[in-house]
């Protein structure tokens, strides 16, 4: 068996001569779940479209199982081993049975050996209740299982998902995601999935590509992602709220002491004295302590500084403070509460050389 | 107002006793039209489809064109029908003025636009990306073609409405091919124009009650599939 169930080589897609995706190479193991994340129209739902075939390539190779896929005749033969779910549940004017058998017809399945794979997808995405019901008549997360369903209903090798969550609310996304993870265990399915939201992609997958003006900016582990970002972009985009610009101060042995704006940092990478660096911080790894006193902590880094906004973000807030730099802190509401966390309360923020990302500054 | 009772009270009698001659016309009307429709159906729902889904130069001519055909008054037709059958017209030799085959002709050229314009109408309506849903399950372009119509087939029961309602009213085509030869290309509509001009305004409004009830009765089943409960 081929350690690769797809593999993507000098891909170009231009729109009305304007190039949108440039992808020199991208492969996908069997048994994947790669997600591509990125903020929209950076080419995300362009490259699944492209991997389906519905989209016609300028330029670049596609190869599924190691064998080219051509324009013609064979395109059918491989979308037949594909499926995909768009955003949009996309159902027909049909009872929810029905949509799920429609990969089947369209195959030229009987009824008779239909019946038994649509049953086993419709309890696999809990909908058997609804089976019978008009797919008009169902509520939107009921609509993406019965997509969703449709789709495993084929038993494809390998699925594209276009942002499937996007149009959900919150608990009925967490269900969906939780059944989604279960089908793609089952049936030992290959996914390749386009979402705007890092969390979807944390949850599901193997690995996670970063898109930006249609090229891959980085692909690896999501922890290597969220914690590793290559570039001001993937940080940002991976929720790094503290993005800071010094230049090596000291190094020894790994060990990194990096001035910025004054203050030094203590930090960990392989940099020579002397050389301008990025500093990446994620807001999870501030603790703040009231500014009366210094406290007890293992962190190498301890900073005085003023709170600057204290803003709620769902269960938690994000904490502003200027300790002649910017930093970012997300703390819980209780520590709002304990802390007294307002402007202009004087604050000490810690975080451990460890936690901090450091990359050459490409703009020297 | 007399006139108008006598000619109900007609048109009643008429039907109660099966007149012979007006169920011959009925029948011809309902024939040549709904054969007509039927024509205008296959060629208009494949012609808006293409229009529909295929992007080429001078799509936008070919759109005003179906727009204006839809619109186009049936003594035109009549006219450029009867000009090409004509005995030393192109089509001559085929020999077929003045019959029922003609009438055909002609109204499925005045339904066919009809027919097309919202066929076109409703595959466009349709989201784009269902058309990608569709092939990304595996259809050929024929199936997802077939399964566009399928999923517009609401609105394309309005296209059938829209096209026999337009035949079976029209006069000034089947008039201009079909004759008006008793008992041969006589229709309703035709015979209405007729005795009106004969002074026999009973049998026309007889004829005229029949045409209504007949037009109605087509719509009305149309109407209860196009509205019926979808499944529950």
């Amino acid at each position: 068996m081929s350690d690769t169930i797809l593999e993507v080589r000098g891909l170009k897609v231009s729109r009305g001569g304007v190039p949108v995706l440039d992808i020199p190479e991208l492969t996908v193991a069997p048994g994947e779940f790669l997600s591509l994340i990125g903020p929209n129209g950076t080419g995300k739902s362009t490259l699944l479209l492209s991997l389906s075939g519905l989209l016609k390539r300028q330029q670049g190779e596609i190869s599924f199982h190691g064998q080219a896929v051509e324009n013609g005749g064979q395109l059918l033969d491989y979308r037949r081993r594909l499926a995909m779910v768009f955003q949009e549940p996309l159902l027909f004017d049909a009872t929810v049975y029905e949509n799920v058998a429609a990969g089947l017809k369209i195959r030229g399945m009987s009824r008779r050996s239909i019946r038994p794979v649509v049953e086993e997808n419709l309890s696999l995405f809990d909908i058997t209740h609804i089976a019978s019901r008009s797919a008009r008549k169902i509520s939107g997360g009921e609509a993406q299982r019965a997509s969703l369903a449709r789709a495993f209903a084929t038993n494809p090798e390998l699925i594209l998902l276009d942002e499937p969550f996007a149009s959900l609310d919150p608990p009925t996304k967490e269900s969906i995601i939780d059944d989604l993870g279960h089908a793609m265990n089952i049936k030992h399915t290959t996914a390749v999935m386009a979402t705007h939201d890092r969390m979807d992609a944390l949850r599901l997958s193997n690995r996670i590509a970063v898109m930006d003006g249609g090229r891959i900016v980085q692909i690896g582990h999501p922890s290597e992602i969220m914690h590793q970002p290559v570039n001001e972009i993937v940080a940002a985009f991976v929720g790094i709220e503290t993005i800071l610009e010094g230049r090596v101060k000291g190094s020894s042995g790994g060990a990194l002491l990096v001035n910025i704006n004054g203050r030094d940092i203590f930090c960990t990478g392989d940099y020579r004295t002397g050389e301008e660096v990025i500093c990446f911080i994620r807001p999870e790894h501030v603790t703040l302590f009231p500014g009366e006193y210094m406290p007890e902590s293992s962190a190498r880094n301890m900073f005085g500084g003023t709170v600057t906004k204290v803003q709620p973000i769902g269960l938690l807030y994000r904490v502003g403070i200027n300790c002649d730099f910017s930093l970012s802190a997300h703390v819980t509401q209780q520590a709002v509460e304990d802390l007294d966390l307002k402007p202009g309360r004087q604050v000490v923020a810690t975080f451990k050389a460890t936690s901090i990302h450091v990359i050459r500054n490409p703009r020297y | 107002m007399e006139l108008i009772i006598e000619g109900i009270r007609k048109a009643i009698w008429l039907l109660i006793t099966l007149d012979p001659e007006v169920l011959g016309i009925t029948w011809l009307s309902l024939k040549v039209s709904g054969l007509a429709t039927f024509i205008s159906l296959f060629i208009g729902i494949s012609l808006g489809t293409v229009v529909a889904l295929v992007r080429f130069p001078g799509r936008r001519i070919v759109v005003s064109l179906i727009n204006t055909g839809m619109g186009v008054p049936p003594v035109v037709v009549g006219l450029f029908v009867t000009i090409l059958l004509w005995r030393n017209g192109p089509f001559g030799l085929l020999e077929i003025l003045y019959t029922p085959t003609a009438i055909i002709i002609a109204q499925a050229i005045i339904a066919t636009p009809i027919v097309a314009g919202i066929s076109l109408a409703s595959i466009q309506k349709l989201p784009e990306a269902l058309r990608l849903q569709i092939l990304a399950l595996g259809a050929t372009r024929l199936q997802m073609i077939w399964m566009l119509i399928k999923e517009a087939r609401l609105p394309l029961l309005a296209a059938v409405m829209a096209g026999f309602g337009g035949v079976i009213s029209e006069v000034g085509a089947s008039i201009m091919v079909g004759g008006n030869i008793r008992g041969y290309t006589r229709v309703l509509t035709t015979a209405t124009v007729m005795e009106t001009g004969r002074g026999n305004f009973d049998v026309a409004i007889a004829l005229g009650v029949i045409l209504l009830l007949f037009t109605f009765c087509i719509n009305a089943i149309l109407t209860g599939v196009q509205q019926r409960e979808r499944p529950r």
